[in-house]
């Protein structure tokens, strides 16, 4: 069963972002449904379409899979943004690893009641535990790209990272000169550059009008 | 460099345990070395070992991982416990996701303020039968294999595994409606690497005693995290 992609979410970033970001980097055309109310994702459920009665689900290649990581190792490897060999693999899953973590702090941050939300905890840790990683990695081999001197899965989801980070600070980069660079070259991969236009399927912010809808 | 995978940790579950679960099935054997105290955990971060300042950390192969999962993706690929093909792959990743996300809510259960800890088990239990053990009784009955993915035992048998023995500390009678689990958790179980794993003396960890929490906390800072 050929055909493009189908993703099923929220008419919004969360979990789904990075396989937006991903599928756009390999040059991968989408579809995309949104769920917009409680009765369509009741209904999904009843279906059996959803594994563990949870979205993202992304209709892929005869597959229903859910599990962001999962959907994410499966089109990197499948688009050549896995590395070459298992090393190279296991060195941009630390890489991933460290900006979902980072992500998955911003991510949350709309969802967090008012009084616990730590804005300072999350451009500390970008700031010192995790941009200066990429930066020194990027410095010490001296090559454009994070992993093995070819384009990954690493360099899409840094970059998303990066601009997600910026979203709370416009100069938390002002630090990493190599990141700014980075920032610059991986945006400028026509397929991402495409992505970053407006009209293109990424998605904006969280915002109260989204949150209000939440089913 | 050869020579066996060192591991990183405190001397308890936490993370790593499902990394010494998969090292153990695969039988290969590992060393240990536990922070004890936040000082432990301070040198190795100012040793420059731990790439995002955390643990788990493993040595192997020459190289220093971090972050859990990329650590059992390497694993489970270095010793065949990862499918034949990208399809066998994904299949494997979606199960041992959920098994991770069940292990976390097991994993958060004793930082619950004590309030809310009856409501939290409940969910866990809730979870566990309704969202979870559901989905691997129906994959298994359907397929009538002896394991999960592609009649192959593969990392998704060992999570598993390990996620419904968890579970039972949680609840000991929750595998009463899922007798293809039961049948299965007694077959992997018997698998001679594991076996050797549940045994006394192995290098499984027990659950976290109660007492011991706040030095954990400490040794982390996780009320930081």
């Amino acid at each position: 069963m050929s055909g493009k992609p189908k993703l099923t979410y929220f008419n919004g970033r969360g979990r789904m972002e990075s396989v937006r970001w991903l599928l756009a980097a390999a040059g991968v055309e989408f579809e995309e449904e949104f769920l917009e109310t409680s009765e369509q994702y009741q209904k999904l459920i009843k279906d059996g379409a959803l594994l563990f009665d949870q979205v993202p689900l992304v209709e892929i290649d005869g597959m229903k899979m859910v599990q962001t990581r999962a959907i994410l190792s499966y089109i990197a490897a499948k688009c050549n943004l896995y590395g070459k060999d298992p090393k190279e693999r296991a060195f941009i899953d630390m890489y991933v690893e460290g900006t979902a973590d980072l992500m998955g702090m911003i991510i949350t941050f709309p969802f967090t009641p008012p009084q616990k939300r730590n804005l300072a905890l999350i451009i500390e840790r970008a700031t010192t535990r995790y941009f200066p990683v990429y930066e020194k990695v990027l410095k010490d081999h001296g090559q454009q790209f994070l992993v093995g001197n070819q384009f990954s899965w690493a360099d899409v989801h840094l970059l998303e990272a990066i601009l997600m980070a910026e979203e709370c600070k416009p100069d938390i980069l002002s630090p990493f000169p190599q990141l700014q660079a980075f920032k610059g070259r991986i945006s400028n991969i026509p397929t991402i550059k495409k992505f970053l236009q407006p009209g293109s399927q990424r998605k904006p912010p969280a915002d109260d009008k989204f949150m209000a809808q939440e089913p | 460099m050869a020579g066996k995978p060192k591991l990183y940790y405190f001397n308890g579950r936490g993370r790593m345990e499902t990394i010494r679960w998969l090292l153990a099935a695969a039988g290969v054997e590992f060393e240990e070395q536990f922070c004890e105290t936040r000082e432990d955990l301070l040198k190795l971060k100012q040793d420059g070992y731990l790439l995002f300042q955390q643990v788990p950390m493993v040595e192997i192969d020459g190289m220093k991982m971090v972050q859990t999962r990329a650590i059992l993706n390497y694993i489970a690929g270095k010793h065949n416990l990862y499918g034949k093909d990208l399809k066998e792959r994904a299949l494997i990743d979606m199960y041992v996701e959920a098994t991770m996300d069940l292990n976390e809510m097991i994993m958060h259960h004793p930082l619950q303020p004590p309030e809310a800890r009856a409501k939290h088990l409940a969910s866990i239990i809730e979870k566990a039968t309704t969202r979870y053990f559901p989905v691997y009784e129906k994959a298994l009955k359907d397929h009538g294999q002896d394991f999960l993915v592609g009649n192959r035992f593969s990392r998704a048998d060992v999570q598993l595994l390990e996620t419904i023995l968890i579970a039972e500390e949680c609840k000991p009678d929750i595998l009463s409606k899922f007798p293809v689990l039961q049948a299965f958790k007694a077959r992997i179980s018997n698998i001679p690497t594991i076996k050797k794993f549940l045994q006394p003396g192995s290098q499984k960890k027990p659950p976290l005693d109660p007492k011991l929490l706040p030095k954990v906390m400490s040794i982390f800072n996780i009320s930081n995290e």
